[in-house]
């Protein structure tokens, strides 16, 4: 039954992607010369105007440039020509890097919240102020403190990704049930000891949860990030292809946005998986 | 157990009760006072049961004798010194078997001993802790999680816990109230097996007047709160070495238990209006409800759950 079911669904799936591409390459076939232009007007207003042919690319012409992306992701000549790869690398890099530091303030953070109602009451107008904030906000300051762009986008991604595990870790850790702490207790288990094998076990679903909005987040805020400090990142590849005028990398490049940004979140939910139980 | 009421030498303190109260914040604001002055003692090897209705505070008694809660007034001691938290010496075994869901039987038992015996190695305990499993009958179970198990695997588990760290003092809390029947007939025979093997110095509250019977030395009857006292204490007057199936043949058996179930019916409520002149508080009065003359047992000798 289940497995009818996934098989029927993948057909579907199959339909719609066939459709959807046949659609696509209608849409922008060529209709034929219209009028006779000047050539040199001709070339200025593009394929468009002289040959009735779309400028949009058509699913042949992604599919094309997919492969000879794949073909030889890693290349470098120069600034302004480098591979997908090496784009990707950078930017999946910059998130990596802002991630990890909001991992190291948001847990030991979020515990401290969690664990304690003083700081907890203390700490929540700046965090209700903040987090509404966003990300992109923060990127002048980030210029203008840092003297880097390349940091600075680092800057933002730590930013984003820090509220929803600071949220979620502060949550799940007061939320842990009494009767579990209680048992850590009568067995004098130390508050360091116990933190580690009754609240974070306890927790870490919610933490998790926590981890995988952020890390979305993170490879959303990262694309714009990059199409603003510029040099390097697939954000920046993005806005460098549009103005080449390079529509088919454009669509690529948003095909491999959205394929980097779904192994991710399915690493995140791996990771989710693991470490949640049943009671 | 001398039980002659007569005061207790040192060595029938073994837990002490001393003029302990506690109050709550009250819902409308100011406080209720849930019991006070409230005295009592507990020999050392004895297993008493404390009987009362819901919400009279026995589950605070017993989170203050865990050192879980403290008193606002009046002191508990054991062995001779006031409970100031927690301790390695008292093991609970909570009412909802608290076991922790990402561990597995064998992991929630060690988690207990390594927590004991910091310096042993993990052969040493987990070898120390399947003893505690095979012990409460789940050898087998070991690599199972708690979702995996049926109520009374769980509670089973919670004991095997408990033990394990071999505590001077087992606190429970109404253990076996979540469990049918026939496995809480078979959960009462492990734990009396067990604890007289050992010599357990037992404190558990239960609902269930047969269960005290069964299990008890003694039992402690409190009235009913705000502001509960302790009524009596009534001794059991059935041998230590008694069997389920034939306790019911005891002469004093259905004293007893009248005598129970009339204090859970009318006099848990009445107790407070008509106290008897010559009643302590520090000394409740103690009881052993004894066959009548010529006694008429009732037909309905099979009544259970009270309360
Ligand atoms: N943390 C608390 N805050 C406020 N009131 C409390 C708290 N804990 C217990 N109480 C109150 O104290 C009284 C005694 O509670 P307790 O849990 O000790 O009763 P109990 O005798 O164990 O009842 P039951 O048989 O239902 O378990 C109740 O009226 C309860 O509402
Ligand atoms: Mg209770």
């Amino acid at each position: 039954m289940r497995a009818s079911l996934n098989l029927r669904a993948g057909l579907v799936s199959l339909l719609i992607l066939l459709v959807f591409g046949l659609a696509w390459h209608i849409a922008v076939s060529g209709t034929g010369p219209q009028q006779t232009l000047d050539p040199e007007y001709a070339r200025l207003l593009g394929q468009t105007a002289v040959q009735g042919k779309s400028a949009m690319p058509g699913p042949v012409d992604v599919l094309a440039k997919i492969w000879s992306h794949a073909k030889d992701p890693f290349y470098d000549k120069g600034p302004n020509d480098k591979g997908i790869g090496i784009q990707l690398a950078y930017s999946i890099g910059r998130v990596l890097i802002g991630y990890s530091l909001a991992i190291m303030v948001a847990l030991p953070l979020g515990f401290l919240i969690g664990m304690s109602p003083l700081m907890s009451k203390a700490l929540d107008p700046f965090i209700q102020l903040m987090k509404p904030v966003s990300p992109l906000a923060w990127m002048p300051l980030a210029l203008y403190t840092i003297k880097d762009s390349s940091i600075s986008a680092v800057f933002v991604i730590f930013i984003c990704s820090l509220w929803p595990m600071l949220i979620n870790t502060a949550f799940g850790v007061a939320s842990v049930r009494k009767e579990w702490v209680n048992v850590a207790r009568t067995l004098e288990v130390g508050t360091f000891r116990r933190a580690f094998t009754v609240i974070l076990p306890a927790a870490a679903p919610t933490i998790v949860t926590g981890m995988r909005i952020s890390i979305g987040i993170a490879w959303l805020v990262i694309v714009a990030a990059e199409m603003l400090v510029g040099g390097t990142g697939i954000g920046y590849f993005v806005w460098n292809e549009w103005n080449n005028l390079s529509i088919t990398n454009v669509i690529t490049s948003i095909l491999v946005i959205g394929l980097v940004g779904m192994l991710l979140d399915q690493a995140l939910a791996r990771v989710g998986r693991a470490v949640s139980f049943p009671e | 157990m001398s039980g002659s009421g007569s005061t207790p030498v040192n060595s029938d303190k073994f837990i002490s009760i001393e003029g302990i109260a506690r109050h709550f914040a009250a819902p409308g604001g100011g406080q209720t006072t849930v019991f006070r002055d409230i005295w009592f003692a507990i020999p050392k090897g004895e297993f008493v049961c404390m009987i009362g209705h819901s919400g009279c505070g026995k589950t605070t008694v017993l989170n203050i004798l865990s050192g879980l809660d403290l008193p606002d007034e009046g002191v508990a001691v054991v062995d001779g010194r006031a409970i100031e938290g927690p301790s390695l010496d008292r093991a609970v075994i909570f009412q909802s078997h608290a076991l922790l869901p990402w561990r597995t039987v064998l992991g929630n038992v060690a988690y207990a001993v390594s927590s004991k015996w910091r310096d042993w190695s993990r052969a040493k305990i987990e070898e120390h802790a399947k003893k505690f499993i095979e012990k409460v009958g789940l050898k087998g179970s070991e690599g199972k999680k708690p979702a995996q198990l049926s109520g009374g695997m769980k509670q089973r588990v919670g004991i095997a816990r408990a033990l394990s760290i071999e505590p001077k003092i087992l606190l429970m809390d109404e253990p076996f109230s979540a469990l049918d029947a026939l496995t809480r007939g078979t959960l009462q025979d492990e734990v009396r097996r067990i604890c007289l093997e050992t010599g357990q110095t037992v404190f558990m509250i239960t609902h269930d007047v047969d269960e005290a019977i069964y299990l008890a030395d003694k039992i402690i009857l409190m009235t009913n709160g705000p502001e509960a006292m302790v009524a009596e204490i009534v001794e059991n007057p059935l041998p230590k070495d008694r069997d389920r199936n034939q306790i019911h043949k005891h002469p004093s058996f259905y004293a007893i238990r009248n005598h129970l179930i009339d204090f859970l019916v009318t006099r848990s409520k009445t107790f407070k209006n008509e106290i008897p002149p010559d009643y302590d508080r520090r000394k409740p009065p103690i009881v052993r409800p004894q066959a009548q003359p010529l006694p008429v047992p009732p037909p309905e000798a099979n009544g259970r759950k009270v309360a």
